[in-house]
């Protein structure tokens, strides 16, 4: 029998069929976005409409524009470029020079995401990268804060300061006393009427996408909730406030939308358990001891790299193998 | 690899394009990214890589028939390092601010891969004349590498050239300037240069 007349055809995981698509997904991750796009324009206004706008755009446009230099097909309805872009727009600032997104785009999309080989081969998160590199470049620009306008015409920016950056500098005290209370601090953060980057603030918009997410299947729950399990842990282990820690900053942007991307993180169950872990850990370790007030980024752009390593170390077991007994006497 | 049957002019293109330093062997990338902020800094260190080099070639090429093999790393070392101290000296006697601020890499030049390969490579089996030849062109071709890093560097990262600033109050790419900075540019820049060579454009191929 000659090579070719076997009928056997042997190929790797996953073998279950769908009509989930790559397509299909990234355009469902962007609907679940949609209600802290919403919160974003509604605390905001129209200044974060456009930054946000100009983002997809530039993302959008450098897709297409390097896979037509690199001669690939240009796959920008896919919706993964118009995902990148939305994220990477909830982590600016409200108040910001339009080249900062633009630079950033190309950034997220050229560097790291189209010369590691495309979508499903970058190592890092790209929206992630993106906003590293122009935070790092434009430190003032990046961290100008800009207060809630509630309104979709003010243009008029008051800059004020994140709520963990006054808890690091001046501490929870004061905080609480600025917002009178800390049941009003809670609601506040937990609505979204804190200065912040675009899409991070409204945990409950948030939230309300990563649910459905959850329930659709998109994602599981294991790196979100070891995420922010570990995040409350740590909190209250070293004396702080766990909810406080929790809603405040990008954790929940993080966890749910972040963390969990399919190409950037681990795939078994087990490894995404460990993975949020030690993103939460990190992003505990940078908030209280780091020079920046927050560190979900950095956590999670750490975490992208063990993520082969730990779905190396963790592989699930194979159905119907035997596990070897090892010998007492090594 | 044997004596050389590439004509001088080949091998200094050889050093140039078909087996640069940095973009094509990727050794020596420790001082492509630790002095190429500036472009002047690049530039200079180029400049002494390319006479140590030039000058390591020659001596080890005059003693090739002298050197017991198994003591050649060592000697080897010896003449490097003997170079290295005269590039050293030279510059902080001429070019006291640049040395002030890069002392220690004009040093580090002894701890090169590429002039240690070069060495072991091609002067240690090669007449004099060739041997000078490759060593002008590897060290042309580690010039040329960190002049095109700095250049890019100082361009993006600081807004300015050999320390002229240029921009008209757009803030400059931080990043760039930055060690992290470096590992894009070089990174950037050899996929560029893999790239024109693989599409047959102007970069010219060797064999």
């Amino acid at each position: 029998m000659s090579e070719d007349q076997h009928k056997l055809i042997v190929s790797v995981s996953p073998h279950v069929r769908s009509d989930e698509s790559v397509q299909r997904i990234m355009w469902m991750v962007s609907l679940a976005l949609m209600p802290a796009f919403a919160a974003s324009i509604y605390y905001f206004g129209i200044q974060a409409l456009i930054v946000q706008l100009v983002t997809i755009a530039a993302c959008v446009g450098f897709e297409a524009a390097t896979q037509k230099i690199v001669g690939k097909p240009v796959t920008i309805t896919d919706g993964s470029a118009v995902l990148t872009g939305l994220l990477l727009g909830f982590n600016l600032p409200a108040n910001i020079p339009l080249y900062i997104p633009v630079t950033g785009s190309l950034v997220a999309i050229t560097i790291t995401k189209h010369l590691f080989g495309g979508l499903g081969y970058n190592i890092f998160n790209p929206a992630l990268i993106g906003r590293a590199f122009v935070l790092i470049s434009w430190p003032k620009a990046m961290t100008t804060w800009m207060e809630p306008v509630k309104s979709i015409a003010s243009m008029d920016a008051v800059s004020a300061a994140t709520p963990l950056n006054i808890a690091k500098m001046e501490g929870m005290g004061k905080l609480v006393e600025q917002f009178g209370g800390t049941s009003a601090l809670y609601s506040n953060l937990f609505f979204g009427s804190v200065s912040g980057s675009l899409g991070e603030t409204s945990a409950l918009a948030i939230l309300l996408g990563g649910i459905f997410l959850l329930v659709r299947g998109y994602i599981t729950w294991h790196i979100p909730v070891s995420f922010i399990g570990t995040v409350a842990l740590v909190a209250a282990v070293t004396g702080g406030d766990p909810v406080f820690h929790l809603l405040a900053g990008g954790l929940m942007l993080g966890a749910f939308f972040m963390a969990t991307d399919y190409v950037t993180g681990p795939s078994t169950r087990k490894a995404q358990l460990v993975f949020g872990a030690g993103c939460g850990l990190l992003t505990m370790l940078i908030r209280l001891k780091g020079g920046y007030p927050e560190g979900v980024m950095f956590a999670i752009l750490i975490m992208n790299c063990f993520a082969p390593l730990l779905d190396r170390g963790m592989r699930s077991k194979t159905f119907g193998a035997v596990v070897k007994k090892k010998e007492a006497a090594a | 690899m044997s004596a050389t049957t590439m004509t001088n002019w080949q091998l200094i293109k050889n050093g140039i394009f078909a087996e640069n330093t940095i973009f094509k062997l990727a050794i020596s990338l420790c001082p492509s990214i630790a002095v190429t902020s500036g472009l002047k800094n690049g530039v200079l260190m180029g400049v002494a890589v390319l006479f140590v080099q030039t000058m390591v070639n020659i001596t080890i090429a005059l003693m090739r028939n002298v050197i017991n093999s198994k003591i050649r790393i060592p000697v080897f070392m010896l003449v490097i390092s003997g170079w290295v101290s005269v590039a050293d000296m030279g510059m902080a006697a001429y070019a006291r601010d640049v040395y002030r601020s890069m002392g220690l890499y004009i040093q580090l030049i002894v701890a090169f891969a590429s002039i240690l390969a070069r060495a072991e490579l091609f002067a240690s089996k090669n007449k004099v004349t060739p041997s000078m030849f490759d060593g002008i062109g590897m060290g042309l071709g580690f010039l040329v590498a960190l002049t095109i890093i700095s250049f890019f560097r100082e361009l993006i990262g600081k807004g300015s050239l050999w320390g002229v600033s240029l921009t008209g109050g757009v803030k400059p790419l931080l990043i760039m300037i930055m060690p992290t900075g470096g590992f894009f540019a070089v990174g950037i820049l050899m996929a560029f240069f893999n790239w024109m060579e693989q599409r047959g454009g102007k970069a010219p191929a060797h064999h």
